[in-house]
C-alpha cells in the first residue's frame, strides 16, 4: 500500500530500499533493457559489451537460446512481435507466413519449432526472460519490475499479448509505456525542450508518430497515429526483392540463403546513409551479379514506403489540431531514421530539420527505465507526469452491423465512458455486447476485441429497461467492459481479452512448462514477496490509522480494520504464503472504503490550500 | 441490438457494475477545477488545476500501491480527466451547464428548429458535398471551415449571453442549433483526412 503517497508524493514506504525497475524496448529486430543508475538512465550491455538483443529466439527440447547466439542457429525465429496478438486468420498473406512454418491448429498460431508451437508471446517471453537475467545480473538484485514499451499504435489485443508474455517469465510490468512517448521523456527531460514536439518513430517493424506537448515535467501526447504493419523491415524486404531481381532469381529463396540475403541488404543500406555507391557481388546457387547499388536507386525503391508514413503524420497534425509552424522539434527514432532519405522526407513534411543528435536504438528504453524508476518510487522529485491517448477509437456493434463509438481514438488515459442502450424487444431478457476498436463505421473493418451477454434481465416492453454500458480503458491502454442494469441489479462484465488471447490458466500452462526456474526457489520467493507485500500493507494501513483513523472512522469500523490487520500479522508469523495473501487482500478489501474516504479527502485538501500564484511561485 | 443510445459526457459511478468504488472527488467539475459556474472560463487555470489533480490521482502514482489505491487512481483520473475534457470543449461545457440546470437537449426526439437555420444548414451541406468537385478542394474546403467556425462563435457567444441571465429556453436553443453545426464541422473534419491521404 502506498497511503502515504497521497500527502507526499515523494517518499515511497522504506525510502532507504531503493527498488530495481528497468525499462524495456521489445522491439521487432533487437530489444534494449535501460536502468536508471546514480540518477542516469542507461542502457545496460551484456557480458560481452552489447547493448542490443537480437528479438530472435531458438528452441530446441532442452533449451532456449536467444539473441546473436540464437540468430546462428537454423530455425531460429526472427520478427515474432508483428504476430503479437494475432490469430490464425490473422496470418493468411501475412509475409512471415513465407519465411515461418505455422502451427495453427491451437488458440494461437505457433511457430513450427523443434520443441513444438511456440507463440508470439511465448517468443517474447523469451526475449524479457533473456533481458530480465541480464538486468538482474548486472544490478544484483532482484526486479520489482519493468516497464515495457509497445508502439503507440498497438491495439488492445498487442498489449495484452505483451503483458502476458512478461507474465511468463514472471516479470511484473509496472506499465506498458508507447515507445513515442517514451522516446518523448528521453528527449523532453535530456533537452529541456518545452512546447510541442513531434516523435517519428519508424521501427524495425512497426511505425508511429506522436504529437506530445512537453512542460515542466508534464508529457502530454497530443495525438497519436501509425501504422503497425510497417517498419524499417520493410525496407529491406524491398532491397531483397530488388537484389534477386538483378541476379536472377525467380520466388524467395528459403531459410538460410534469405537471412543472408536480408545481412547484405542492411548492410547496404546503411552504407548507403555514408555513401553515394556501393559496389555489389552476388552468388545465388548458378546465379552471379556484380555491380553497384547506387543512394538514388535506393531512394527511389523505397519512396512510396517513406510517403506512406507521412499519411499518418498529417492525421496527428488534424487530430490535434496543430499547425506544422507550431512544432517546436522533430525527433527521430528507430534504426531506420538513419537512412537520409527517409529523414530527408520528414524534414521537408515539417518543414524544418530533424533532430538526429539522439541515438534512435535507445532512445526508447532510456524513456522507459526513467518512467520505472520513477514508478518504483526512486525518484524524489515527483514531477514526472505521462499522459497518453488511446490510439484507436473503442465502440459496440449496433443494428445494421454498425459501430457506434464510445471511446474516440485519442482521448487520454485512463478514461471511463458510460453509454446506455435499451431492448428492442418485447420481454427481452438478454443483450449481446460485441465489443470493437478501429475508425471504421462498418463492424467487419474494425477489430473485434470481445462479446458477451448480459443475461436475466426482468421482461419488459421494448425500450423500458436502461442497460448502462461502461468503457473503462486502464493507464496501460486496456480496456474493461461492464454492463448493468439498474432495475434488476443484473450485472455482466469482461475484462477485454480478445478471442485469440490467452486465458489465465494457459499464462500458467506455458509458465510452467517454458520456464526453467527452480520451483524450490520459486516457493522461497513468492513466499518472501508475500511477507514483504504484508508488512508494507500493515505499515501503511498503521500509519494512516494513527494519522487519521479517528476522523473518517466509527468505532466498530475501526475494530473491523484492527482485526483484519491483526489476521495479517497471525498469517505472517503462521509463514503460510497462500494465507498471507487471503490475509492481506481481506486487509485491502476490508479498509477499501476507508482508504477512499481518505484518498478523496488529501486531493481535496491538497486542492484546496493551493491557489494559483502558489503553483506558480515553483 | 438497440434502436437509440444516449452518450453521457459524465463518468456515471460503477458501484453495482465491478462493486468498485466511486471517486468522489467534487461535486460537479466546475467546483474541482475551481471555476465559476458560467460559459466563460480562464483555460490557463483550467490547464494547471488539470496537470495538479493527474499528480494527485494519476495511475503512475500508485503504480506500487495496493489494488484499493489502484482501483480508486483509475477511476479518480478518468474523472480528472472527463471533467477536464469536459469544460475545455466549448460545447461539452454548454451542454454540462445545461444539464446542471436540468435541462435536456435531446437531439433525436425535438426536430422543432427554425427554419432559416435548417435552410442554412442544408446550404452548408451542399457545399460541403461540392468540395471535391472544387477546382481546388482543399481551398474550398477551408472555406467552408471559416464559414462554419464563425457560425459556432455566434452561437456561442448567444449561449453564453442566455445562460448568465438563465434563460434556458434560449440557452438550449443555442446549443441545439450548435450541435448541428459540430456534425457538419465534424464532417468537414473527415472529409479534410480524406483529401490529406489522397
Amino acid at each position: 500500500m502506498a497511503l502515504l503517497q497521497i500527502s507526499e508524493p515523494g517518499e515511497s514506504a522504506a525510502p532507504h530500499q531503493r527498488r530495481l525497475g528497468v525499462g524495456i524496448d521489445l522491439g521487432t529486430t533487437n530489444s534494449l533493457v535501460a536502468a536508471v543508475r546514480s540518477g542516469v538512465a542507461e542502457v545496460l550491455p551484456d557480458e560481452r559489451g552489447r547493448a542490443a538483443l537480437p528479438s530472435t529466439v531458438h528452441f530446441s527440447p532442452d533449451a532456449i537460446t536467444t539473441g546473436h547466439e540464437a540468430a546462428m542457429l537454423a530455425g531460429a525465429i526472427r520478427s515474432a512481435k508483428r504476430l503479437m496478438g494475432k490469430g490464425a486468420a490473422d496470418l493468411e498473406g501475412h509475409w512471415l507466413a513465407a519465411h515461418h512454418r505455422f502451427d495453427t491448429s491451437g488458440a494461437l498460431p505457433g511457430f513450427v519449432t523443434e520443441a513444438g508451437p511456440k507463440s508470439a508471446q511465448e517468443v517474447s517471453a523469451a526475449i524479457l526472460g533473456a533481458l530480465k537475467a541480464r538486468a538482474e545480473a548486472t544490478l544484483g538484485g532482484t526486479l520489482a519490475g519493468a516497464v515495457v514499451t509497445v508502439p503507440a499504435y498497438f491495439d488492445d489485443a498487442q498489449r495484452q499479448a505483451t503483458k502476458d508474455a512478461a507474465a511468463m517469465v514472471g516479470l511484473p510490468v509496472l506499465r506498458l509505456l508507447n515507445e513515442p512517448t517514451a522516446a518523448a521523456v528521453a528527449y523532453g527531460l535530456d533537452s529541456g525542450e518545452e512546447g510541442v514536439i513531434a516523435v517519428y518513430d519508424l521501427g524495425g517493424g512497426t511505425f508511429d508518430v506522436s504529437l506530445l506537448r512537453l512542460q515542466r515535467g508534464v508529457f502530454e501526447v497530443l495525438a497519436t497515429a501509425g501504422d503497425t504493419a510497417l517498419g524499417g523491415d520493410d525496407l529491406d524486404n524491398l532491397l531483397v526483392d530488388w537484389l534477386l531481381e538483378r541476379v536472377g532469381v525467380d520466388g524467395v529463396p528459403d531459410g538460410q540463403a534469405r537471412v543472408a540475403l536480408k545481412e547484405l541488404a542492411r548492410g547496404l543500406k546503411e552504407r548507403l546513409s555514408d555513401e553515394t555507391s556501393v559496389p555489389v557481388e552476388l552468388e545465388i546457387g548458378s546465379h552471379r551479379w556484380q555491380g553497384e547499388l547506387t543512394r538514388e536507386t535506393f531512394e527511389r525503391l523505397v519512396a512510396p514506403l517513406v510517403d506512406a508514413t507521412l499519411k499518418p503524420c498529417r492525421r496527428v497534425l488534424r487530430d490535434a489540431k496543430v499547425a506544422r509552424e507550431d512544432i517546436r522539434a522533430v525527433v527521430m527514432v528507430g534504426g531506420s531514421t538513419r537512412v537520409p532519405a527517409v529523414r530527408a522526407r520528414v524534414s521537408r513534411f515539417f518543414e524544418r530539420e530533424v533532430l538526429i543528435d539522439i541515438d534512435p536504438d535507445s532512445v526508447v528504453a532510456i524513456g522507459a527505465a526513467v518512467q520505472a524508476d520513477a514508478l518504483v518510487g526512486n525518484r524524489a522529485d515527483d514531477d514526472l507526469l505521462l499522459l497518453d491517448v488511446t490510439p484507436l477509437s473503442l465502440g459496440l456493434e449496433t443494428m445494421g452491423n454498425l459501430v457506434e463509438k464510445v471511446i474516440p481514438r485519442n482521448t487520454t488515459i485512463p478514461v471511463a465512458r458510460a453509454q446506455e442502450f435499451t431492448t428492442y424487444k418485447d420481454g427481452q431478457t438478454a443483450m449481446a455486447l460485441h465489443v470493437l476498436q478501429g475508425e471504421r463505421e462498418l463492424v467487419d473493418d474494425c477489430r473485434s476485441l470481445a462479446r458477451f451477454e448480459i443475461n436475466g434481465l426482468p421482461p419488459r416492453v421494448a425500450g423500458a429497461l436502461r442497460i448502462q454500458v461502461l468503457f473503462q480503458v486502464d493507464a496501460d491502454g486496456l480496456l474493461t467492459v461492464s454492463a448493468l442494469e439498474r432495475e434488476s441489479g443484473t450485472v455482466a462484465s469482461i475484462d477485454v481479452r480478445p478471442s485469440y488471447g490467452l486465458e489465465d490458466g494457459e499464462i500458467e500452462r506455458m509458465l510452467g512448462e517454458s520456464m526453467e526456474r527452480a520451483a524450490e526457489d520459486a516457493v522461497a520467493r513468492a513466499l518472501a514477496e508475500q511477507r514483504v507485500d504484508a508488512e508494507r500493507a500493515l505499515e501503511a494501513i498503521g500509519s494512516a490509522l494513527a494519522s487519521d483513523g479517528d476522523r473518517h472512522l466509527d468505532g466498530s469500523e475501526r475494530a473491523a480494520i484492527d482485526a483484519l490487520a491483526g489476521a495479517v500479522r497471525q498469517a505472517v508469523s503462521d509463514g503460510d504464503r497462500d494465507a498471507i495473501r487471503a490475509a492481506v487482500e481481506a486487509l485491502e478489501a476490508g479498509s477499501a472504503r476507508y482508504v477512499e474516504r481518505r484518498m478523496n479527502a488529501s486531493v481535496h485538501a491538497m486542492m484546496a490550500g493551493r491557489t494559483l500564484s502558489e503553483i506558480d511561485d515553483e | 441490438m438497440r434502436l437509440r443510445g444516449v452518450v453521457h459526457d459524465l463518468v456515471v459511478d460503477v458501484d453495482g457494475a465491478a462493486d468498485a468504488a466511486r471517486p468522489d472527488l467534487s461535486a460537479d467539475y466546475f467546483t474541482l477545477f475551481d471555476q465559476p459556474r458560467r460559459f466563460s472560463i480562464d483555460e490557463d487555470v483550467l490547464a494547471e488545476r488539470y496537470r495538479r489533480l493527474q499528480g494527485l490521482t494519476h495511475p503512475d502514482r500508485f503504480a506500487s500501491a495496493s489494488t484499493v489505491e489502484r482501483r480508486w487512481s483509475v477511476q479518480a483520473s478518468s474523472f480528472v480527466n472527463d471533467g477536464f475534457e469536459t469544460l475545455r470543449r466549448p460545447l461539452k461545457r454548454a451542454l454540462y451547464l445545461l444539464s446542471l440546470a436540468g435541462v435536456s437537449v435531446d437531439e433525436e426526439t425535438d426536430t422543432a428548429m427554425d427554419a432559416m437555420f435548417l435552410m442554412q444548414q442544408m446550404e452548408r451541406r451542399e457545399a460541403l458535398e461540392g468540395v471535391a468537385g472544387a477546382a481546388d478542394p482543399l481551398a474550398a474546403l477551408t472555406a467552408i471551415e471559416r464559414d462554419l467556425e464563425s457560425a459556432r462563435a455566434e452561437v456561442a457567444g448567444e449561449f453564453d449571453a442566455a445562460s448568465a441571465r438563465a434563460d434556458w429556453p434560449a440557452a438550449r436553443d443555442a446549443v441545439r442549433r450548435w450541435q448541428f453545426l459540430d456534425k457538419l464541422g465534424r464532417e468537414a473534419d473527415d472529409l479534410g483526412a480524406r483529401l490529406d491521404d489522397d
